[in-house]
């Protein structure tokens, strides 16, 4: 008897689920099971693809983030009803505040019984609501196929996302005959075709305006990133030769090294990029979206500049900063046109010096001290024995500020760090995902250790996968990021902020089977990291760093950008 | 500053919610909204009435509802051309002696009465926002039991679509 074709063969809404991932190309998967996805997890107990079991599911909705702002590709969770669905949610919230694609599958209760407060039943669709683009709910397993093609069309779409998809358990065990035709449809553009006619328009005004500008100024946000425009907006600053600075998403844009970029900037950021916002004529932001931690005071932003905002989402036009000219459009797109105009002989090749020597003179600074390591150093040393390749994980806090400041950063995408919602925790579970999605290169992550206590179960998954990612832990034994403020604005008054208690990091990392080092000032410490960084495992390394130490410079919230703190 | 704002949007379970859940993400407070399908089951159609600061204000949260998938047609159609009414049950006293009286104050309203009850009547009227306060400035004085209004639904005149 000839095999029935599987898409005649009676299946129940999980195979039609797992069938429908392999048709989007999933690969790889991050997951925790439970009684309302037990038939999602029978489906994919058959599935080619890998599931990866995490310890908790925030950790699964970071992994997955991870993994799909170090490729550009839709992460993917599936996690049961209730108390799973809440688990994920910081995460989800995590995803929405950096625009990463994701789908996430949540189980839910039986159809016939939600609503009445059933076993692990919460409202998902209401509870993710507001951090999703769109969330659905399969009421027939014969519309698995078309939700899940639907879902990771609108995650990729426009300014990507997470997207929800709750599965109540009677439609996964549902049999549903229905004709699954593999269906990938291309992300939507979102834009409209008035809007694309008006983008068109305001671009060449805004080139026009270039030609004219004395001190213009590029920026890069995570939108470059996203849009995969690295290339093209490093050929448009180098074909005007306008210096550029970047938001903490956008680095990696261009290279830290390149003559052409004055730093980061915002609260932590450079003094040169924030003077630069200060003095420019002309600012060009590709893709970021004026936060508040670039944007230190709206009202005295960019006080002498026009402002031109290309940005894929209409509204963060013009949301914070008043802007002249407001391009809805994919940074790729928008800059492609752009390189298509010629520049006339540059006129501002004295503002483009100012900017380079104002960077020389005052680059990010730190003074080591004999009989103690900095953190700054550490992170300098690793950026010289990883050549500036690695893809850097953070968590959150001071390690994350001198991690951007300190590491050689040389293509997009390379930094994975939680830039909207700063969420603690972050760091670990990224680095997983970032390591499965790139296992030709070196994966390390700095983490504080308020923040690693936040996920440090996933050290298992690291173990159990043999995951090569090297934990570097800058150990001040406080809430250090915190505790700077309480320093700055609350007259010292360390609030809750110190950990006098502390678990032996040590012993942590045994009982996960993961290979210590602690790097030990007195001792040959540049040998012992060398020695850990190159290693083929995991490992976890341990800084102790000065308790007390400062990011600096800094910009107090509510200042405008060009009254630094702390510049030497 | 009022603005009116219409849409249509996919009649589903938690679309509303959604519409709804990114005003308050954006601190905005609804005045009123009115919701209802129209000539088949699938689409509802939004009158949205929100004070805000201004035009721009407007611009950014249409641009902000704009993105959800479900909401389509979106316009702020406050200075537009464009026409708005509401309707207002109204249980007012009347006993037989203030009744003759009630109705004829009540009549150059062209409202009507739905039911009469043996020391109350329940009046109906539609309108513009400002006609249906009129007339409960008269009700008032007769003293109103019970009041329902079901905010404005509105769109643009012929010509303005
Ligand atoms: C989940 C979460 N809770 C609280 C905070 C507030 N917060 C921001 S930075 C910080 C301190 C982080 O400490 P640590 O991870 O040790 O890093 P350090 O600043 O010392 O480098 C805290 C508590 C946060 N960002 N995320």
């Amino acid at each position: 008897m000839l095999a029935k074709q599987p898409s005649e063969m009676p299946q129940n809404g999980a195979d039609l689920l797992v069938q429908s991932l392999a048709d989007q190309g999933v690969e790889l998967l991050f997951g925790y099971p439970g009684g309302a996805v037990l038939p999602e997890f029978d489906a994919l107990y058959k599935a080619k693809f890998n599931n990866i079991l995490v310890r908790h599911e925030q950790g699964a909705v970071h992994a997955a983030e991870g993994y799909a702002k170090s490729t550009g590709k839709t992460g993917v969770v599936i996690v049961t009803s209730g108390p799973g669905a809440t688990n994920a949610i910081t995460g989800i919230a995590d995803a929405m505040s950096d625009s990463v694609p994701m789908v996430v599958f949540t189980g839910q209760v039986g159809m016939s019984v939600i609503g009445t407060n059933a076993f692990q039943e919460a409202d998902v669709l209401s509870m993710t609501a507001p951090v999703t683009k769109n969330n659905y709910q399969v009421r027939s397993a014969a519309d698995v196929p078309k939700i899940v093609a639907a879902a990771f069309q609108v995650a990729q779409s426009g300014r990507k996302g997470p997207v929800v998809v709750d599965l109540p358990k009677n439609v996964m065990n549902e049999t549903a005959t229905t004709e699954i035709i593999a269906q990938r449809p291309e992300p939507l553009s979102m834009i409209k075709a008035k809007e694309k006619r008006e983008a068109m328009g305001k671009l060449t005004d805004m080139l026009m305006a270039l030609d004219k500008a004395k001190k213009p100024l590029l920026l890069a946000g995570g939108g470059v990133i996203a849009a995969k425009a690295g290339d093209e907006f490093k050929a448009f600053a180098r074909k005007h030769q306008i210096p550029v600075i970047s938001t903490l998403l956008g680095i990696g844009a261009i290279p830290s090294q390149d003559p052409l970029f004055m730093g980061m900037a915002g609260m932590h950021g450079t003094y040169t990029a924030n003077m630069a916002i200060h003095e420019c004529d002309l600012l060009i932001n590709i893709g970021c979206r004026f936060e508040d931690r670039l944007a230190t005071n709206p009202k005295r932003f960019a006080p002498n500049a026009q402002i031109a905002h290309i940005d894929i989402d209409a509204s963060e036009i013009g949301k914070i900063i008043k802007t002249d000219f407001g391009i809805i459009g994919d940074a790729k797109a928008a800059l492609k046109e752009m390189l298509l105009a010629e520049p006339t002989a540059t006129k501002h090749a004295d503002w483009l010096t100012l900017n380079q020597e104002r960077r020389a003179k005052h680059p990010y600074h730190y003074r080591t001290q004999p009989g103690a390591l900095k953190p700054q150093q550490i992170i300098e040393e690793v950026g010289r024995l990883t050549a500036g390749k690695a893809i850097v994980t953070t968590d959150v806090g001071q390690h994350q500020m001198w991690a951007a400041q300190f590491y050689p950063f040389t293509f997009p995408g390379q930094l994975i760090t939680s830039g909207g919602l700063g969420t603690m925790g972050f760091g670990l579970p990224a680095s997983v995902g970032a390591r499965f999605a790139n296992p030709d290169l070196p994966v390390v992550l700095f983490t504080g250790d308020g923040s690693l206590q936040m996920t440090s179960e996933e050290m298992d998954v690291i173990h159990g996968y043999d995951l090569n990612i090297k934990i570097i832990l800058l150990n001040n034994h406080t809430l250090g990021m915190v505790r700077q403020w309480q320093d700055l604005f609350y007259d010292k008054r360390r609030s809750q902020t110190i950990f006098h208690e502390q678990p032996n990091f040590q012993k942590l990392a045994d009982a996960y089977g993961i290979q210590y080092c602690a790097l030990d000032p007195e001792q040959n410490w540049q040998a012992a990291l060398k020695q850990a960084m190159t290693s083929e495992h995991a490992a976890f390394i341990e800084v102790p760093i000065p308790q007390l130490e400062a990011v600096s410079p800094m910009i107090a919230p509510g200042q405008p950008n060009e009254n630094m703190l702390g510049v030497d | 500053m009022r603005r009116v704002i219409t849409c249509m949007m996919n009649n589903n379970p938690g679309v509303l919610n959604r519409f709804t859940s990114s005003l308050t993400a954006r601190q905005v407070n609804i005045d009123s909204i009115s919701i209802s399908p129209i000539t088949d089951r699938r689409t509802s159609r939004v009158t949205l009435v929100v004070l805000l600061k201004g035009q721009q204000e407007s611009q950014q949260l249409l641009a902000q509802l704009d993105k959800q998938l479900d909401v389509f047609d979106l316009k702020d159609i406050t200075d537009t051309h464009h026409v708005e009414r509401e309707l207002a049950l109204i249980k007012v006293n009347a006993p037989a002696n203030k009744r003759a009286e009630l109705l004829a104050m009540i009549a150059p309203f062209r409202a009507s009465i739905i039911d009469v009850g043996s020391s109350d009547v329940v009046i109906q009227i539609t309108g513009t926002r400002e006609k249906v306060n009129a007339l409960l400035r008269i009700t008032a004085d007769y003293g109103v039991l019970q009041l329902v209004r079901t905010g404005v639904a509105g769109f643009t005149r012929a010509e303005d679509q």
